[in-house]
């Protein structure tokens, strides 16, 4: 990949100079307040990462109409790190030292996310990450607005258990950290469930894989062993449309072999020509269905500042709405930007969501969040069938990995540790080796 | 299960009622909406029930609502309690049709509407029991598709009427499926007997079937459904053989398809080319636009799309000769960086100028789903037509190579550049129109490749490993070589994957092609004579 820098020399300069203490102080209270904007805007991730940076957009624009800030205007600064895993820290760190920005909402995949940390810990930062994630992390500086694996994973697998019958399953993902631990947890998860080793397959493939034909019809021949059979599916962007197309063609529907994913939205679906996925699951906190009016809302001024009127909002769009809710009254809260004051304000913050109830901050930086399960319609929407009763609370160490059982997350003092372990009484208990050798 | 029952029984009245009274009049409005309104409830089991009853009415618009609820179609108004068709569920605005009286309404818009929903299990359902109303029709095949949807559905109470239905049925093929279904449904209640009329059955559901009864209590049942399973297991040997031959050839025609343009470039002009790719992008995106153009005839616009892909590709491939290549000529290193900034400029030109997003490509009707060779062995139809279109592709290139005279100057410049310029040949011309010709097929495997996979600015990026892999195994300079090399290794890499795993397996091919390359680095077909040594 070759870098390509968005940032314009002059702001560049502005930035440097404002740096030396060339303004003055009376320039610098009014001096908007900056967001960094860290998705990728080009190469693979474009695709799912270009509309995160325009909803962030759409989100300061609304917010400099009715004001701004603490009387101040907000400045987007958007820059680009093109798909490429290093130059994700490289960007965080011109955000952070260069732009001087008060928090940066961005990242999708888990190994960008893990490129920026040191980054952002080192320069103490403000990072809010709106994509379900494998869990397994908690950092002082990081805000996990998307699901944990308790908040999707576990939930979806309980609905084909409990309410499909399902009795094999085949765990298919792409080769890297989230499926991988992802699929690591459900395993254990399954065998604590009295499922044996038979009836269960996992399967990986590299990304961006084409051709499933092999895969769908190993699939096909397990799923007709007299058992209940369903797929639980980590398989990442792109490659999900030529999967579904082949379990389309191959003729497998939902109703014999239901698959469930954890990485198709509305966005992903609006690529593809969805009559052969009708019934199959998804398994989000948010669906673009949800009828509330408050999500009417949203997509009306969704659609509004796209001008688009086929846009389509998703999940990791609603995580960065609550993301900016909760920093916007957190900043409220604390009367300032400044970086530890709005770590401390946020933990207990607790906004309206998109789906009729309310996301609150929890101590281990992870949100509490509604698991919806729904099928795919022939619109490329989805039809929700099924949801947990109340929200629930994102663990950020699973319960069902060896290692990682005993540890807990509270930032807020005295405590103030990411991985504590409640059976040593010490905080930096490690993850488990298992998760270790997953990244 | 005694939902089922009653809804199945519910459904053949209806059949029996629709068939003895044509011309019924429609009953009173107020009953259809009281019959609508149970539906309307969060609970899945009472809509069940509900649509029972709905059966149970033998309301002749019951079929019509069916189907709206199979689609998501049937909705109802938040304010009015109006039930209403949804005839198109795009956009904001939605066209519907009053459910009751079939009368168009306008436009509503999502906001007021909320969907009646049904979740997997209603829908088998619902699939099912329409079924059974299907076997009643006079069309052949859509009977024959509704006996194979019966099969592992069957229910006790709908046994009697099937039985008629195959004592009536004239169709041999129909009537096989049917008492298949009864023999699944007979093996589930344990009845030995039923073993006979599954054995030699390639269906998946006589096999899940069989293998259900064979891990039962009762001894004789469990043995007879082992031994059946045995002479079954034989025959899908054979099968699994076949399949995975034609997944090899299948995912060989994609690799020949995406590296015969390269041969040209590469292998006849010697350009190393790294914006291959994304020509094959620019031939995807056409078959895109193309589909654009002419809304509602996917097919069209795919036929149309293969000549307007070539002269798409083509036309941008004399752009990239002329403003780039031509200035290296000799210098292979500066063109592969010059070509890979080429390629770079090109995918950032689709993602500003259409969207980063994929785009949809539409399959047609007639390459959808599958050929059925037995019952075991289905042959999708996509990868069918991808595999006939590589192989006609490659026929017309060697056409255009050994019968005419542009492939005679071709060859001609390619061997000897001064002493083809001395007999005649505007050596500049041939080079601009042997590279429009690569161009131009990779245009046509980007048309091919939208039946495929993703229409993205990415779509190129996948590719061009494989086709220089793929040129190189197979000899430089050599067609033959290249759809040799792309079949062989497609064929490889498919039977490698079940045991070793896609990412493994895609390992194994490259290490196997290194040690290859090493042992003859010429490839599978080295050029002789004096060409091979300029």
């Amino acid at each position: 990949m070759i870098p390509i820098p968005t940032v314009h020399p002059t702001r560049w300069l502005a930035a440097s100079l404002i740096g030396l203490g060339l303004s003055s102080p009376a320039i610098a209270q009014e001096d908007p307040i900056k967001v960094g904007i860290l998705h990728s805007l080009s190469g693979t991730m474009a695709i799912s990462e270009s509309t995160l940076k325009d909803t962030l957009l759409m989100l300061i624009e609304r917010q400099n109409a009715e004001g701004g800030l603490l009387g101040r205007q907000i400045e987007p600064v958007v820059v680009d790190p093109a798909s490429d895993w290093p130059l994700f820290a490289e960007k965080a760190r011109e955000l952070l030292a260069q732009e001087e920005v008060d928090v940066i909402f961005g990242n999708w995949t888990s190994v960008s996310r893990k490129s920026v940390l040191p980054v952002v810990e080192e320069l103490n930062g403000l990072l809010f990450y709106p994509v379900q994630y494998e869990g397994e992390e908690s950092s002082e500086n990081v805000f996990y607005t998307g699901a944990a694996p308790n908040q999707q994973a576990i939930p979806a697998v309980d609905y084909l258990m409990n309410e499909v019958g399902a009795e094999r399953w085949v765990l298919a993902g792409t080769d890297y950290v989230y499926p991988r631990t992802t699929n690591k947890i459900l395993e254990a998860y399954l065998k604590a469930h009295g499922v044996a080793d038979e009836d269960i397959m996992v399967n990986y493939t590299p990304f961006g894989h084409s051709d499933w034909q092999n895969i769908v019809s190993d699939i096909k021949r397990f799923g007709s062993q007299g058992k209940k059979t369903a797929v639980v599916s980590t398989i990442n962007g792109d490659a999900n449309v030529p999967f579904y197309r082949e379990l389309g063609n191959q003729g497998i529907d939902a109703a014999d072999i239901p698959v469930v994913a954890f990485s198709v939205g509305e966005q992903e679906l609006s690529g593809i020509d969805t009559a052969p996925l009708v019934g199959h699951l998804a398994a989000w906190n948010y669906f673009m269905s949800v009828d509330t009016d408050a999500n009417y809302d949203f997509i009306d001024s969704w659609i509004e500042y796209t001008g688009d009127e086929m846009a389509v909002t998703n999940d990791p769009m609603e995580a960065h709405y609550l993301g900016f809710t909760m920093w916007k009254e957190a900043v409220r809260k604390a009367g300032t930007t400044d970086v530890d004051a709005v770590k401390d304000a946020i933990i207990g913050v607790s906004v309206p969501n998109l789906s009729g109830g309310h996301a609150a901050m929890m101590p281990n930086h992870h949100i509490t969040k509604p698991v919806l399960i729904g099928e795919i319609q022939d619109n490329g929407q989805f039809s929700i069938v099924w949801e947990t009763p109340s929200t629930v609370a994102g663990d950020a160490w699973s319960d069902y990995l060896p290692g990682s059982r005993d540890l807990i997350s509270d930032w807020r003092a005295p405590l103030e540790c990411g991985n504590y372990n409640v059976v040593e009484g010490r905080c930096g208990g490690g993850a488990s080796e298992d998760v270790a050798t997953a990244e | 299960m005694r939902m089922i029952r009653s809804l199945v029984q519910g459904l053949l009245c209806l059949v029996v009622v629709a068939l003895a009274a044509p011309a019924a009049v429609a009953a009173p409005d107020d009953d259809g909406q009281a019959l609508l309104e149970a539906l309307d409830t969060r609970s899945y089991a009472d809509k069940g029930e509900a649509i029972e009853a709905l059966v149970a009415s033998g309301d002749e618009r019951t079929r019509r609502w069916l189907d709206a609820l199979l689609d998501g179609k049937l909705q109802r108004h938040q304010d009015t309690g109006r039930f209403v068709v949804v005839l198109e569920n795009r956009g904001r605005q939605w066209p519907v049709a009053d459910a009751l009286s079939g009368e168009r309404l306008g436009e509503m818009s999502r906001r007021e509407l909320d969907r009646i929903g049904i979740n997997n299990a209603l829908r088998g359902q619902l699939h099912s029991t329409l079924a059974v109303l299907d076997l009643r029709v006079d069309d052949v095949r859509a009977r024959r598709e509704a006996a194979r949807e019966l099969l592992g559905n069957v229910e006790a109470a709908m046994l009697a009427p099937l039985q008629q239905r195959v004592a009536d049925e004239a169709d041999g093929e129909v009537r096989r499926l049917l008492e298949q279904a009864i023999a699944i449904h007979r093996l589930g209640q344990g009845d030995a007997a039923a073993v006979e009329g599954l054995a030699g059955s390639l269906n998946p559901e006589a096999r899940a079937a069989l293998r259900a009864a064979a891990r039962s209590d009762d001894v004789a049942l469990a043995e007879a459904a082992s031994g059946a399973l045995a002479g079954i297991e034989q025959k899908l040997k054979l099968n699994r053989g076949v399949e995975t031959l034609y997944f090899g050839l299948s995912l060989g025609s994609v690799l020949v398809l995406a590296a015969i343009g390269l041969a040209i470039t590469f292998g006849v002009m010697g350009v190393i080319n790294m914006a291959h790719g994304e020509l094959m992008m620019l031939g995807a995106y056409t078959a895109w636009g193309m589909q654009q153009l002419l809304p509602g005839q996917p097919g069209l616009a795919l036929i149309l799309s293969i000549p307007a892909g070539f002269l798409v590709a083509a036309l941008a491939g004399i752009a990239i000769e002329r403003s780039v290549i031509q200035f290296l000529k000799g210098r292979p290193l500066e063109t592969l960086l010059a070509t890979f900034g080429v390629s770079l400029i090109l995918q950032q030109l689709v993602r500003t100028l259409i969207s980063p997003l994929n785009r949809s490509v539409v399959s047609p009707e007639w390459m959808s789903g599958s050929l059925m060779i037995n019952e075991g062995l289905s042959l999708t139809l996509n990868r069918l037509f991808v595999l006939g279109f590589a192989l006609l592709v490659f026929a017309g290139l060697m056409l255009v190579m050994r019968r005419t005279r542009l492939g005679l100057e071709v060859r001609a410049v390619t061997q000897s550049r001064a002493m083809a310029r001395a007999m005649g040949i505007r050596a500049t011309r041939v080079d601009i129109l042997t590279f429009a010709l690569g161009s131009g097929v990779a245009g046509l495997a980007g048309v091919a490749l939208s039946q495929l996979t993703n229409v993205g600015p990415n779509l190129g990026q996948n590719y061009i490993i494989d086709s220089f892999m793929v040129v190189v195994f197979g000899g430089v300079g050599n067609l033959w070589g290249t759809l040799v090399a792309g079949l062989s290794l497609g064929v490889i890499n498919q039977v490698l994957e079940p045991w070793a795993g896609a990412v493994l397996a895609k390992i194994l091919v490259l290490v196997f092609i290194i040690l290859f390359i090493q042992k003859r680095p010429r490839g599978l077909f080295p050029q002789k004579g004096r060409a091979a040594e300029g």
